[in-house]
């Protein structure tokens, strides 16, 4: 390692860390609030995790145990890239195990394991504002936020009831945080929507691109926004995983041959190998 | 529904010497006029007159360099507009009072369904029952002779006139006591500028509507409004009932405009 260029500790020097860190300590005080921060370049590309790589190198200790997922997978590019970036930087310990972990960056997934208390689970966020497709203003969007005006936020819902007859809209569900802003939970499946309410850890939000830090408290109120007569409902599946037969948990469908074979698996890998472990060890028994 | 009743007797918008200025130009200057529960005033005047920016400021989306406006609320309690909160004004805007702009892309969302544009209002004060937002949204539509097939189309799928009209379901479905219009007909063929006047017309006396209706056509001041004020370089020179300013105008301007209509 001694040829290797001298990183400070987790990449980003110390000042920057503790720019990020104060926007931090604002977003946890104001949940769901987004936070401007001055991003910084980071040796990836905008779109490949920079908030959240940003987030976590802020929150790192030498301590700390590092979980980082794609999709809900340990074994992916970007999680694959993500962790080794940190390994070498920061020279932190990593794990694929989610209870074992004490930071979590995750991109478009929750993991399955119920998170608990001393847990952080940072986000990577696209498009921070739940509000623009509906104005392209930030400015307004702004003010929509500062006024509590989320007429707008509904219009949306009540669109997808008028063309498909129920709420379509299946990932980057809105959120209510805490009886106060209206959130965009990142490109999550609304399977997950469920999770981030009441959560033991921390989460954490950092969308690189577009400079915002937001983030949700332990044991915050988090509700989906819905109709009286259209109530939120988190995605099911009726097909279970093939490897370790879960019916509870989030499916990938996997195409296998080029004759319509198909099967489903769980997008959480650590949540499937260690269901299988557990079989394995039953039968052994 | 009907308010001739219990119709307060007090003015509902009143405007005290109200100028605005855009830098060293003048945008209006010393304007003053009241509005009450009902009536509609027409503001006619040339390009440039400042007719658009009377409006602005009526409509508090421009504060004025000078002067007040205040405006009877629903409580009864007259309020000076310009010293309510943000989120007050914003409230008022989309509850009691409308705003149908000439250009129908400024008020409608173009990319959201004729349903969702009219049922926007009411879930932004708090509706949240599909099927009673969509029913009265479908009522509203009916309203203004949209049919009803065409409650989940765009915008851009319809013509300027059905534009306009569904501009103003959009703004009537909260009940406003008060809209402002800024050439609601502009831009309109003939037998569609008569339709949309008829039911502009229809819905003043139905609901008690009181308008403020600018517009540069004295033929739309003649048939929707009641009284008349006339503007020139930013002031008002004439003010009185529509059919005196336009049958018997004092002032010479007002005559050059009367008279330069087509007699038919």
């Amino acid at each position: 390692m001694t040829s290797a260029p001298t990183y400070n500790f987790a990449y980003l020097d110390e000042q920057t860390k503790r720019m990020i860190r104060r926007a931090l300590l604002k977003a946890v005080a104001i949940p769901g609030y987004q936070v401007p921060f001055a991003s910084r370049e980071m040796p990836m590309p905008f779109g490949w995790g920079t908030g959240g790589v940003q987030v976590t190198a802020s929150v790192l200790g030498k301590d700390d145990v590092l979980k980082v997922i794609d999709q809900g997978a340990d074994d992916t590019t970007n999680a694959v890239s993500i962790r080794r970036f940190f390994e070498k930087t920061a020279g932190v310990e990593t794990t694929t195990r989610t209870q074992d972990a004490t930071v979590i960056q995750t991109r478009h997934r929750i993991p399955e394991t119920k998170l608990s208390d001393g847990q952080i689970l940072v986000y990577q966020v696209p498009i921070p504002e739940p509000l623009r497709f509906l104005e392209p203003r930030e400015v307004e969007t702004r003010r929509l936020h500062a006024l509590e005006d989320y007429g707008l936020m509904h219009v949306k819902l009540y669109e997808d009831i008028a063309c498909h007859g129920h709420i379509a809209t299946t990932y980057a569900y809105p959120v209510k945080v805490d009886g106060r802003y209206v959130m965009d939970p990142s490109p999550t499946p609304k399977f997950d929507n469920p999770k981030m309410d009441n959560c033991a850890a921390l989460q954490l939000f950092g969308a690189g691109r577009e400079k915002r830090i937001y983030a949700l408290p332990p044991y915050t109120r988090v509700v989906s926004l819905d109709f009286e007569d259209h109530p939120f409902e988190p995605t099911r599946f009726t097909d279970k995983c093939s490897i370790c037969g879960a019916e509870d948990s989030y499916l990938d469908e996997v195409i296998t041959d080029d004759h319509g074979g198909r099967m489903f698996v769980c997008s959480d890998t650590d949540y499937c190998e260690r269901r299988l472990g557990e079989q394995t060890s039953e039968a052994a028994q | 529904m009907n308010g001739t009743g219990s119709i307060d007797e007090r003015p509902l918008l009143v405007a005290e010497s109200v100028s605005k200025y855009y830098g060293a130009r003048v945008g209006c200057r010393d304007v003053s006029l009241d509005i009450h529960e009902g009536e509609v005033v027409a503001v006619v005047g040339e390009s440039g007159s400042g007719k658009s920016t009377l409006l602005s400021v009526l409509s508090t989306q421009l504060p004025p360099t000078a002067g007040c406006v205040t405006y009877r609320m629903r409580d009864g309690v007259a309020r000076d507009l310009f010293t309510l909160g943000e989120a007050e004004r914003r409230f008022l805007l989309r509850t009691d009072w409308g705003f149908v702009h000439q250009d129908a892309r400024l008020g409608l969302r173009m990319g959201v369904s004729a349903g969702g544009n009219v049922g926007e209002r009411l879930m932004a004060v708090g509706w949240r029952n599909y099927a009673a937002i969509r029913s009265e949204a479908e009522q509203w539509l009916g309203r203004v002779e949209i049919d009803n097939d065409r409650i989940d189309d765009k915008p851009t799928a319809f013509s300027g006139g059905m534009r306009q009209r569904l501009q103003i379901a959009k703004n009537m479905v909260t009940r406003p006591r008060l809209v402002f219009m800024d050439e609601p007909t502009g831009g309109l063929d003939v037998s569609v500028q008569a339709r949309l006047l008829d039911l502009i017309r229809s819905f003043v006396s139905t609901y008690g509507l009181a308008a403020i209706i600018v517009t540069h056509d004295l033929a739309v001041a003649r048939l929707l409004s009641h009284r008349t004020i006339v503007m020139r370089h930013g002031s008002v020179i004439e003010t009185g009932l529509t059919d005196q300013v336009l049958d018997d105008p004092r002032e010479p301007y007002t005559q050059l405009l009367v008279s330069s209509i087509l007699q038919g």
